[in-house]
Protein backbone atom coordinates (compact mmCIF):
# COMPACT_ATOMS: atom_id res chain seq x y z
CA UNK A 1 0.00 0.00 0.00
CA UNK A 2 1.09 3.29 -0.90
CA UNK A 3 1.47 6.29 1.44
CA UNK A 4 -0.45 9.27 1.13
CA UNK A 5 1.65 12.22 -0.55
CA UNK A 6 2.71 15.51 1.08
CA UNK A 7 4.48 18.18 1.26
CA UNK A 8 6.06 16.78 4.83
CA UNK A 9 6.33 13.05 3.46
CA UNK A 10 8.95 14.68 0.52
CA UNK A 11 10.87 16.65 3.82
CA UNK A 12 11.00 13.91 5.54
CA UNK A 13 12.07 11.08 2.49
CA UNK A 14 14.78 13.58 2.01
CA UNK A 15 16.36 13.66 5.53
CA UNK A 16 15.95 9.59 5.50
CA UNK A 17 17.91 8.86 2.09
CA UNK A 18 14.82 8.87 0.03
CA UNK A 19 14.70 4.89 1.26
CA UNK A 20 11.03 4.79 2.15
CA UNK A 21 9.06 5.30 -1.19
CA UNK A 22 7.21 2.46 -2.35
CA UNK A 23 5.81 1.36 -5.74
CA UNK A 24 2.95 3.30 -6.60
CA UNK A 25 0.84 0.28 -7.80
CA UNK A 26 0.99 -3.28 -7.73
CA UNK A 27 1.92 -5.87 -10.48
CA UNK A 28 -0.96 -8.56 -9.74
CA UNK A 29 -1.65 -11.83 -12.17
CA UNK A 30 -5.39 -11.20 -13.68
CA UNK A 31 -7.63 -13.04 -11.64
CA UNK A 32 -10.52 -15.53 -13.90
CA UNK A 33 -13.42 -12.65 -13.51
CA UNK A 34 -13.95 -9.04 -13.12
CA UNK A 35 -17.07 -7.31 -13.07
CA UNK A 36 -15.35 -4.81 -15.60
CA UNK A 37 -12.36 -5.12 -17.51
CA UNK A 38 -10.67 -2.10 -19.18
CA UNK A 39 -9.34 -2.53 -22.22
CA UNK A 40 -6.35 -0.10 -22.52
CA UNK A 41 -4.47 1.75 -20.12
CA UNK A 42 -3.84 5.20 -20.79
CA UNK A 43 -5.13 8.60 -19.65
CA UNK A 44 -9.23 7.49 -20.18
CA UNK A 45 -8.71 3.90 -19.23
CA UNK A 46 -7.11 4.58 -15.88
CA UNK A 47 -9.49 7.83 -15.30
CA UNK A 48 -12.03 5.20 -16.01
CA UNK A 49 -11.40 2.32 -13.60
CA UNK A 50 -10.36 4.99 -10.61
CA UNK A 51 -14.05 7.09 -11.25
CA UNK A 52 -15.71 2.99 -11.37
CA UNK A 53 -14.04 2.86 -7.69
CA UNK A 54 -14.61 6.32 -6.89
CA UNK A 55 -18.36 7.18 -8.01
CA UNK A 56 -19.69 3.94 -8.58
CA UNK A 57 -18.17 1.46 -5.51
CA UNK A 58 -17.33 -1.09 -7.68
CA UNK A 59 -13.83 -3.02 -6.61
CA UNK A 60 -13.87 -6.29 -9.05
CA UNK A 61 -12.35 -4.12 -11.86
CA UNK A 62 -9.33 -4.50 -13.81
CA UNK A 63 -7.10 -2.44 -16.70
CA UNK A 64 -4.97 -4.33 -19.26
CA UNK A 65 -2.15 -2.67 -21.32
CA UNK A 66 -0.58 -4.20 -23.66
CA UNK A 67 2.51 -2.13 -23.56
CA UNK A 68 3.31 0.00 -20.25
CA UNK A 69 0.59 2.62 -19.10
CA UNK A 70 0.36 6.36 -20.77
CA UNK A 71 3.01 4.58 -22.99
CA UNK A 72 0.38 5.65 -25.85
CA UNK A 73 -1.08 8.74 -26.86
CA UNK A 74 -1.25 10.19 -22.90
CA UNK A 75 2.39 10.25 -22.93
CA UNK A 76 3.02 11.49 -26.91
CA UNK A 77 0.67 14.71 -26.56
CA UNK A 78 1.61 18.07 -26.68
CA UNK A 79 -0.37 18.42 -22.83
CA UNK A 80 -2.85 21.57 -23.49
CA UNK A 81 -6.18 21.26 -21.75
CA UNK A 82 -8.91 24.10 -22.74
CA UNK A 83 -12.73 23.67 -23.27
CA UNK A 84 -12.75 26.36 -26.41
CA UNK A 85 -15.61 24.87 -28.11
CA UNK A 86 -18.27 26.23 -30.11
CA UNK A 87 -21.00 23.86 -29.80
CA UNK A 88 -22.95 23.17 -25.66
CA UNK A 89 -22.35 19.76 -26.16
CA UNK A 90 -18.73 20.18 -26.48
CA UNK A 91 -18.70 22.63 -23.94
CA UNK A 92 -20.56 20.32 -21.51
CA UNK A 93 -18.06 17.85 -21.81
CA UNK A 94 -14.91 19.68 -22.45
CA UNK A 95 -15.39 21.36 -19.16
CA UNK A 96 -16.41 19.36 -17.45
CA UNK A 97 -12.83 18.12 -17.98
CA UNK A 98 -11.39 21.35 -16.95
CA UNK A 99 -13.48 21.01 -13.98
CA UNK A 100 -12.22 17.55 -12.91
CA UNK A 101 -8.37 18.79 -13.66
CA UNK A 102 -8.98 22.09 -11.48
CA UNK A 103 -9.16 19.56 -8.56
CA UNK A 104 -7.41 16.77 -9.99
CA UNK A 105 -3.90 16.65 -8.06
CA UNK A 106 -6.18 16.84 -4.85
CA UNK A 107 -8.37 14.13 -5.43
CA UNK A 108 -6.00 11.97 -6.56
CA UNK A 109 -2.87 12.96 -4.36
CA UNK A 110 -1.19 13.79 -6.92
CA UNK A 111 0.59 16.34 -8.88
CA UNK A 112 -0.13 16.64 -12.10
CA UNK A 113 0.85 20.54 -12.29
CA UNK A 114 -2.03 21.93 -14.35
CA UNK A 115 -0.83 25.41 -15.09
CA UNK A 116 -4.01 27.31 -15.82
CA UNK A 117 -1.76 29.68 -17.82
CA UNK A 118 -4.55 30.37 -20.45
CA UNK A 119 -4.66 29.50 -24.00
CA UNK A 120 -5.12 31.67 -26.98
CA UNK A 121 -6.46 30.86 -30.48
CA UNK A 122 -5.17 33.92 -33.23
CA UNK A 123 -7.10 35.78 -35.03
CA UNK A 124 -5.19 36.94 -37.83
CA UNK A 125 -7.76 39.22 -40.27
CA UNK A 126 -10.50 41.98 -39.57
CA UNK A 127 -13.04 38.92 -40.74
CA UNK A 128 -11.36 36.43 -38.50
CA UNK A 129 -11.64 38.23 -35.68
CA UNK A 130 -15.39 38.37 -36.45
CA UNK A 131 -15.79 34.75 -36.04
CA UNK A 132 -13.49 35.17 -33.57
CA UNK A 133 -16.02 37.21 -31.17
CA UNK A 134 -18.90 34.94 -32.44
CA UNK A 135 -16.68 31.95 -30.54
CA UNK A 136 -16.20 33.85 -27.40
CA UNK A 137 -19.81 34.33 -27.26
CA UNK A 138 -20.77 30.77 -28.35
CA UNK A 139 -18.44 29.79 -25.42
CA UNK A 140 -19.74 31.98 -22.78
CA UNK A 141 -23.32 30.98 -23.62
CA UNK A 142 -22.56 27.87 -22.80
CA UNK A 143 -20.74 28.67 -19.56
CA UNK A 144 -17.00 28.74 -20.30
CA UNK A 145 -14.55 31.08 -19.59
CA UNK A 146 -13.72 33.20 -22.95
CA UNK A 147 -12.63 36.74 -23.60
CA UNK A 148 -11.66 38.54 -27.03
CA UNK A 149 -8.47 39.74 -27.08
CA UNK A 150 -7.33 43.10 -29.50
CA UNK A 151 -3.63 42.52 -30.48
CA UNK A 152 -2.00 44.88 -27.83
CA UNK A 153 -3.72 42.17 -25.33
CA UNK A 154 -2.18 39.74 -27.25
CA UNK A 155 1.25 41.57 -27.23
CA UNK A 156 1.22 42.13 -23.57
CA UNK A 157 0.86 38.40 -23.03
CA UNK A 158 2.71 36.77 -25.88
CA UNK A 159 5.63 39.60 -26.73
CA UNK A 160 7.74 36.58 -28.72
CA UNK A 161 4.68 36.64 -31.43
CA UNK A 162 5.31 38.53 -34.78
CA UNK A 163 3.80 41.83 -34.79
CA UNK A 164 5.65 43.06 -37.27
CA UNK A 165 3.60 44.99 -39.89
CA UNK A 166 4.78 42.79 -42.76
CA UNK A 167 4.03 39.94 -40.91
CA UNK A 168 2.56 37.13 -43.17
CA UNK A 169 0.09 36.34 -40.86
CA UNK A 170 -0.99 40.00 -39.51
CA UNK A 171 -2.04 39.18 -35.32
CA UNK A 172 -5.37 41.16 -35.21
CA UNK A 173 -6.11 39.24 -31.70
CA UNK A 174 -7.29 36.08 -30.25
CA UNK A 175 -9.86 34.05 -27.99
CA UNK A 176 -8.64 33.96 -24.74
CA UNK A 177 -9.25 30.93 -22.51
CA UNK A 178 -7.40 31.59 -19.25
CA UNK A 179 -8.49 28.97 -17.32
CA UNK A 180 -6.68 26.39 -20.13
CA UNK A 181 -3.02 25.64 -19.81
CA UNK A 182 -1.16 23.05 -19.57
CA UNK A 183 -0.50 19.50 -17.56
CA UNK A 184 2.03 17.10 -17.07
CA UNK A 185 0.82 14.31 -18.75
CA UNK A 186 2.82 11.23 -17.42
CA UNK A 187 1.41 12.18 -13.75
CA UNK A 188 -2.05 12.25 -15.26
CA UNK A 189 -1.58 8.29 -16.10
CA UNK A 190 0.77 7.48 -13.14
CA UNK A 191 -1.74 9.39 -10.55
CA UNK A 192 -5.08 7.83 -12.07
CA UNK A 193 -3.14 4.50 -12.03
CA UNK A 194 -2.23 4.85 -8.84
CA UNK A 195 -5.01 5.98 -7.54
CA UNK A 196 -7.42 3.17 -9.08
CA UNK A 197 -4.81 0.84 -7.65
CA UNK A 198 -5.75 2.23 -4.13
CA UNK A 199 -9.52 1.83 -4.38
CA UNK A 200 -7.97 -2.10 -5.46
CA UNK A 201 -8.27 -1.99 -8.60
CA UNK A 202 -5.78 -4.61 -10.60
CA UNK A 203 -3.64 -2.89 -13.32
CA UNK A 204 -2.22 -5.39 -15.76
CA UNK A 205 0.38 -4.63 -17.89
CA UNK A 206 1.99 -6.35 -20.77
CA UNK A 207 -1.15 -7.78 -20.93
CA UNK A 208 -2.12 -7.44 -24.92
CA UNK A 209 -6.29 -8.40 -26.09
CA UNK A 210 -6.21 -10.87 -28.50
CA UNK A 211 -9.71 -11.52 -29.17
CA UNK A 212 -13.13 -10.97 -27.17
CA UNK A 213 -14.73 -13.91 -25.32
CA UNK A 214 -18.31 -13.90 -27.19
CA UNK A 215 -21.11 -16.53 -26.10
CA UNK A 216 -24.28 -16.30 -27.97
CA UNK A 217 -23.44 -12.39 -28.77
CA UNK A 218 -22.71 -11.02 -25.97
CA UNK A 219 -19.02 -10.17 -25.04
CA UNK A 220 -18.19 -12.28 -21.70
CA UNK A 221 -14.92 -10.87 -21.43
CA UNK A 222 -11.65 -11.21 -23.24
CA UNK A 223 -8.71 -13.29 -24.38
CA UNK A 224 -5.51 -11.73 -23.50
CA UNK A 225 -1.61 -12.61 -24.22
CA UNK A 226 -2.07 -13.76 -19.86
CA UNK A 227 -5.05 -15.96 -20.66
CA UNK A 228 -8.74 -15.52 -20.58
CA UNK A 229 -10.17 -12.58 -18.27
CA UNK A 230 -14.07 -12.86 -18.13
CA UNK A 231 -16.12 -10.16 -17.36
CA UNK A 232 -19.50 -9.07 -16.42
CA UNK A 233 -18.86 -6.09 -18.95
CA UNK A 234 -15.79 -4.19 -21.34
CA UNK A 235 -14.92 -1.35 -21.91
CA UNK A 236 -12.41 -0.33 -24.82
CA UNK A 237 -10.42 2.67 -24.47
CA UNK A 238 -7.60 2.28 -27.03
CA UNK A 239 -7.29 5.47 -28.79
CA UNK A 240 -5.61 4.77 -32.59
CA UNK A 241 -6.20 1.29 -32.47
CA UNK A 242 -9.81 1.32 -31.92
CA UNK A 243 -10.54 0.44 -35.23
CA UNK A 244 -8.34 -3.32 -34.55
CA UNK A 245 -9.97 -4.64 -31.53
CA UNK A 246 -13.82 -3.40 -32.90
CA UNK A 247 -12.46 -5.78 -35.91
CA UNK A 248 -12.01 -8.56 -32.97
CA UNK A 249 -15.36 -7.47 -31.15
CA UNK A 250 -17.47 -7.85 -34.38
CA UNK A 251 -18.14 -3.77 -34.29
CA UNK A 252 -18.19 -1.35 -36.47
CA UNK A 253 -16.79 2.23 -36.06
CA UNK A 254 -16.26 5.59 -38.30
CA UNK A 255 -12.47 6.29 -37.32
CA UNK A 256 -9.61 6.58 -39.47
CA UNK A 257 -6.50 6.55 -37.37
CA UNK A 258 -3.64 8.84 -38.61
CA UNK A 259 -0.05 9.77 -37.39
CA UNK A 260 -0.12 12.93 -35.17
CA UNK A 261 3.53 14.80 -34.56
CA UNK A 262 5.18 16.90 -31.65
CA UNK A 263 8.09 18.33 -31.16
CA UNK A 264 10.25 20.09 -28.43
CA UNK A 265 13.44 22.03 -28.56
CA UNK A 266 16.39 22.52 -26.38
CA UNK A 267 15.82 24.38 -23.04
CA UNK A 268 15.53 28.03 -23.16
CA UNK A 269 14.77 30.77 -21.32
CA UNK A 270 11.45 31.81 -20.11
CA UNK A 271 9.84 33.09 -23.06
CA UNK A 272 6.46 32.44 -23.68
CA UNK A 273 3.90 32.43 -20.44
CA UNK A 274 1.12 30.88 -22.42
CA UNK A 275 -0.42 28.39 -24.98
CA UNK A 276 -0.69 30.35 -28.71
CA UNK A 277 -2.26 28.19 -31.12
CA UNK A 278 -2.57 29.97 -35.19
CA UNK A 279 -5.36 28.27 -37.02
CA UNK A 280 -4.09 29.59 -40.00
CA UNK A 281 -0.60 28.26 -39.97
CA UNK A 282 -1.97 25.13 -38.15
CA UNK A 283 0.83 25.11 -35.58
CA UNK A 284 0.84 26.32 -31.88
CA UNK A 285 3.03 26.05 -29.13
CA UNK A 286 3.97 26.47 -25.57
CA UNK A 287 6.86 26.45 -23.20
CA UNK A 288 7.22 23.62 -20.69
CA UNK A 289 8.68 24.26 -16.89
CA UNK A 290 11.92 22.73 -17.75
CA UNK A 291 12.18 25.42 -20.94
CA UNK A 292 12.02 23.76 -24.06
CA UNK A 293 8.93 24.76 -26.53
CA UNK A 294 6.42 22.30 -27.31
CA UNK A 295 5.08 22.21 -30.63
CA UNK A 296 2.00 21.01 -32.06
CA UNK A 297 0.39 21.35 -35.27
CA UNK A 298 -1.94 18.98 -37.37
CA UNK A 299 -2.13 15.64 -38.84
CA UNK A 300 -0.29 13.99 -41.19
CA UNK A 301 -2.44 13.30 -44.42
CA UNK A 302 -1.92 9.63 -44.40
CA UNK A 303 -3.83 7.04 -42.69
CA UNK A 304 -1.53 5.01 -40.61
CA UNK A 305 -0.46 3.15 -37.69
CA UNK A 306 3.15 3.58 -38.30
CA UNK A 307 3.81 5.79 -34.70
CA UNK A 308 6.09 8.18 -36.50
CA UNK A 309 4.95 10.96 -38.47
CA UNK A 310 6.24 12.43 -41.84
CA UNK A 311 8.18 15.23 -43.26
CA UNK A 312 5.55 17.36 -45.11
CA UNK A 313 4.08 17.99 -42.36
CA UNK A 314 6.91 18.44 -39.88
CA UNK A 315 7.90 21.52 -42.37
CA UNK A 316 4.22 22.57 -42.05
CA UNK A 317 4.23 22.87 -38.40
CA UNK A 318 7.74 23.90 -37.91
CA UNK A 319 7.47 26.65 -40.94
CA UNK A 320 4.14 27.71 -39.43
CA UNK A 321 5.88 27.85 -35.75
CA UNK A 322 8.82 30.42 -37.49
CA UNK A 323 5.63 32.63 -39.12
CA UNK A 324 3.87 33.11 -35.51
CA UNK A 325 7.56 33.93 -33.67
CA UNK A 326 10.31 34.19 -36.16
CA UNK A 327 12.67 34.62 -33.15
CA UNK A 328 12.56 31.22 -32.47
CA UNK A 329 14.05 30.42 -36.25
CA UNK A 330 17.21 29.23 -34.78
CA UNK A 331 15.81 27.57 -31.62
CA UNK A 332 17.27 23.63 -31.63
CA UNK A 333 14.98 20.82 -31.88
CA UNK A 334 15.52 18.08 -28.84
CA UNK A 335 12.88 15.24 -29.79
CA UNK A 336 10.34 14.38 -32.12
CA UNK A 337 7.76 11.52 -32.29
CA UNK A 338 4.11 10.92 -33.63
CA UNK A 339 1.04 9.00 -31.72
CA UNK A 340 -1.81 7.44 -33.41
CA UNK A 341 -5.14 9.48 -33.27
CA UNK A 342 -8.54 7.83 -34.27
CA UNK A 343 -10.24 10.33 -35.85
CA UNK A 344 -14.00 10.56 -36.11
CA UNK A 345 -15.73 12.34 -39.39
CA UNK A 346 -16.97 14.93 -36.96
CA UNK A 347 -13.70 15.69 -34.46
CA UNK A 348 -16.54 14.75 -31.38
CA UNK A 349 -15.50 11.57 -29.69
CA UNK A 350 -17.47 8.12 -29.93
CA UNK A 351 -18.63 7.32 -26.14
CA UNK A 352 -21.34 4.53 -26.05
CA UNK A 353 -22.02 0.53 -26.83
CA UNK A 354 -20.23 -0.67 -29.41
CA UNK A 355 -22.75 -2.54 -31.07
CA UNK A 356 -21.97 -6.28 -29.85
CA UNK A 357 -23.50 -6.33 -26.56
CA UNK A 358 -20.68 -6.62 -23.58
CA UNK A 359 -18.78 -3.94 -25.18
CA UNK A 360 -18.94 0.03 -24.56
CA UNK A 361 -16.18 2.21 -26.78
CA UNK A 362 -14.56 5.29 -25.30
CA UNK A 363 -12.39 6.51 -28.45
CA UNK A 364 -12.68 9.02 -31.73
CA UNK A 365 -11.02 11.72 -29.61
CA UNK A 366 -8.60 12.36 -32.30
CA UNK A 367 -5.89 15.10 -31.60
CA UNK A 368 -7.70 15.90 -28.40
CA UNK A 369 -7.65 13.17 -26.06
CA UNK A 370 -5.46 14.35 -23.32
CA UNK A 371 -7.52 17.18 -22.50
CA UNK A 372 -10.47 15.25 -22.23
CA UNK A 373 -9.21 12.41 -19.73
CA UNK A 374 -11.15 13.02 -16.41
CA UNK A 375 -14.23 13.67 -18.61
CA UNK A 376 -13.94 10.79 -20.75
CA UNK A 377 -13.10 8.85 -17.78
CA UNK A 378 -15.87 10.04 -15.76
CA UNK A 379 -18.36 9.49 -18.10
CA UNK A 380 -17.08 6.42 -19.35
CA UNK A 381 -17.18 5.05 -15.69
CA UNK A 382 -20.85 5.65 -15.74
CA UNK A 383 -22.00 4.01 -18.56
CA UNK A 384 -19.95 1.15 -17.75
CA UNK A 385 -21.22 0.91 -13.93
CA UNK A 386 -24.73 1.68 -15.32
CA UNK A 387 -25.29 0.44 -19.08
CA UNK A 388 -26.73 4.15 -19.81
CA UNK A 389 -25.22 7.27 -21.26
CA UNK A 390 -25.04 10.49 -18.77
CA UNK A 391 -26.60 13.27 -19.68
CA UNK A 392 -23.47 15.10 -21.03
CA UNK A 393 -22.55 11.98 -22.64
CA UNK A 394 -25.49 11.20 -25.19
CA UNK A 395 -24.76 12.97 -27.50
CA UNK A 396 -21.54 11.29 -28.26
CA UNK A 397 -22.98 8.09 -28.74
CA UNK A 398 -22.61 6.28 -32.10
CA UNK A 399 -26.18 6.73 -33.12
CA UNK A 400 -25.08 9.95 -33.94
CA UNK A 401 -24.13 8.67 -37.36
CA UNK A 402 -27.33 7.26 -38.24
CA UNK A 403 -29.43 9.63 -37.09
CA UNK A 404 -26.99 12.55 -38.61
CA UNK A 405 -27.01 14.69 -34.97
CA UNK A 406 -23.07 15.48 -35.70
CA UNK A 407 -21.40 17.73 -33.65
CA UNK A 408 -19.10 19.27 -36.27
CA UNK A 409 -16.60 20.55 -34.49
CA UNK A 410 -14.01 20.54 -37.32
CA UNK A 411 -16.71 23.22 -38.69
CA UNK A 412 -18.26 24.70 -35.40
CA UNK A 413 -15.00 25.85 -33.62
CA UNK A 414 -12.00 25.75 -36.77
CA UNK A 415 -10.35 23.02 -33.88
CA UNK A 416 -9.30 20.54 -35.92
CA UNK A 417 -9.78 17.06 -34.43
CA UNK B 1 9.76 12.39 -47.88
CA UNK B 2 7.71 9.29 -49.38
CA UNK B 3 7.33 8.81 -52.79
CA UNK B 4 3.69 7.02 -54.48
CA UNK B 5 3.62 5.25 -57.86
CA UNK B 6 1.12 7.15 -59.64
CA UNK B 7 -0.12 4.82 -62.26
CA UNK B 8 0.45 7.05 -64.90
CA UNK B 9 3.28 9.61 -63.56
CA UNK B 10 5.52 6.96 -62.06
CA UNK B 11 6.78 8.60 -59.02
CA UNK B 12 5.82 11.64 -57.33
CA UNK B 13 6.34 13.07 -54.34
CA UNK B 14 3.36 12.63 -51.25
CA UNK B 15 2.25 15.50 -51.30
CA UNK B 16 0.68 15.50 -54.48
CA UNK B 17 -1.30 12.52 -53.45
CA UNK B 18 -4.72 12.86 -51.62
CA UNK B 19 -6.38 9.78 -49.50
CA UNK B 20 -9.98 9.36 -50.83
CA UNK B 21 -11.56 6.51 -49.35
CA UNK B 22 -11.07 2.78 -48.63
CA UNK B 23 -11.48 0.32 -52.03
CA UNK B 24 -15.11 -1.54 -52.09
CA UNK B 25 -17.08 1.40 -50.19
CA UNK B 26 -19.85 1.27 -52.56
CA UNK B 27 -22.60 3.95 -52.81
CA UNK B 28 -26.15 2.27 -51.83
CA UNK B 29 -28.37 2.39 -55.24
CA UNK B 30 -30.84 5.13 -54.34
CA UNK B 31 -33.50 4.09 -57.20
CA UNK B 32 -34.62 1.93 -53.97
CA UNK B 33 -35.05 3.34 -50.92
CA UNK B 34 -31.94 3.57 -48.53
CA UNK B 35 -32.02 2.88 -44.74
CA UNK B 36 -30.11 5.52 -42.29
CA UNK B 37 -28.02 2.59 -41.30
CA UNK B 38 -26.53 1.42 -44.88
CA UNK B 39 -26.21 5.60 -45.40
CA UNK B 40 -24.09 5.60 -41.90
CA UNK B 41 -22.22 2.44 -43.24
CA UNK B 42 -21.31 3.92 -46.30
CA UNK B 43 -20.77 7.59 -44.92
CA UNK B 44 -19.26 6.75 -41.87
CA UNK B 45 -17.85 3.51 -41.42
CA UNK B 46 -14.03 2.60 -42.37
CA UNK B 47 -12.52 -0.17 -41.69
CA UNK B 48 -9.34 1.27 -40.88
CA UNK B 49 -7.33 -1.99 -40.96
CA UNK B 50 -3.60 -2.16 -39.20
CA UNK B 51 -1.81 -3.79 -42.06
CA UNK B 52 -2.37 -4.11 -45.64
CA UNK B 53 -5.16 -1.49 -46.80
CA UNK B 54 -6.76 -1.15 -49.98
CA UNK B 55 -7.61 2.38 -50.63
CA UNK B 56 -8.32 4.58 -53.63
CA UNK B 57 -5.99 7.71 -53.85
CA UNK B 58 -5.72 10.52 -56.29
CA UNK B 59 -2.64 12.16 -58.00
CA UNK B 60 -3.58 15.53 -57.50
CA UNK B 61 -1.79 16.73 -60.46
CA UNK B 62 -2.66 14.64 -62.85
CA UNK B 63 -6.21 14.30 -61.29
CA UNK B 64 -6.25 10.63 -62.14
CA UNK B 65 -7.74 7.94 -59.35
CA UNK B 66 -6.24 5.24 -59.10
CA UNK B 67 -5.89 1.69 -56.50
CA UNK B 68 -3.38 1.99 -53.91
CA UNK B 69 -2.60 -1.53 -51.81
CA UNK B 70 -0.45 -0.38 -48.95
CA UNK B 71 0.64 -1.36 -45.58
CA UNK B 72 -0.25 1.53 -42.76
CA UNK B 73 2.65 0.00 -40.06
CA UNK B 74 5.42 0.26 -42.72
CA UNK B 75 4.23 2.83 -44.98
CA UNK B 76 5.40 0.44 -47.66
CA UNK B 77 3.60 0.59 -51.16
CA UNK B 78 2.46 -3.19 -52.04
CA UNK B 79 1.08 -1.95 -55.74
CA UNK B 80 -1.04 0.59 -57.29
CA UNK B 81 -3.71 -0.78 -59.97
CA UNK B 82 -5.54 2.18 -62.68
CA UNK B 83 -9.32 1.95 -62.36
CA UNK B 84 -10.23 3.38 -65.67
CA UNK B 85 -11.74 0.48 -67.77
CA UNK B 86 -11.27 1.51 -70.98
CA UNK B 87 -7.53 1.46 -70.87
CA UNK B 88 -7.32 -1.56 -68.50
Amino acid sequence: MTRHFSAFGVFREGLRGHKGWAPMWRSPAPKLKYDVVIVGGGGHGLATAYYLAKNHGMSRIAVVEKGWLGGGNTGRNTTVIRSNYFYPESTALYDLSVRLYEGLSRDINYNVMFSQRGMMVLSHSESEMEIAARTVNAMKLNGADAELLDARDVQKKAPILNYRDDARYPIHGAIWQGRGGTGRHDAVAWGYARAADRLGVDIIQNCEVTGFLIEGGTCKGVETTQGVIRAGRVGVATAGHSSVLAQMGGYKLPLHSYALQAFVTEAIKPVMDTVAFSPMTGSYFSQSDKGGLVIGGGLDRIPSYAQRGNTPEQENVLSGIIDMAPALAKVKLLRHWAGIVDVSPDSSPLIGPSGTDGIFVNCGWGTGGFKAIPAGGYLFAHLLANGAHHEISRPFDLNRFGTGALIDEAAGSGIAH
Amino acid sequence: MQQFPCPFCGLRDEREFHFSGEAGNIRPDTTQPVSDADWRDYLYTHENPKGVSREIWVHTTCQEYFMMERDTVTMAVIGTQQMRRDTA
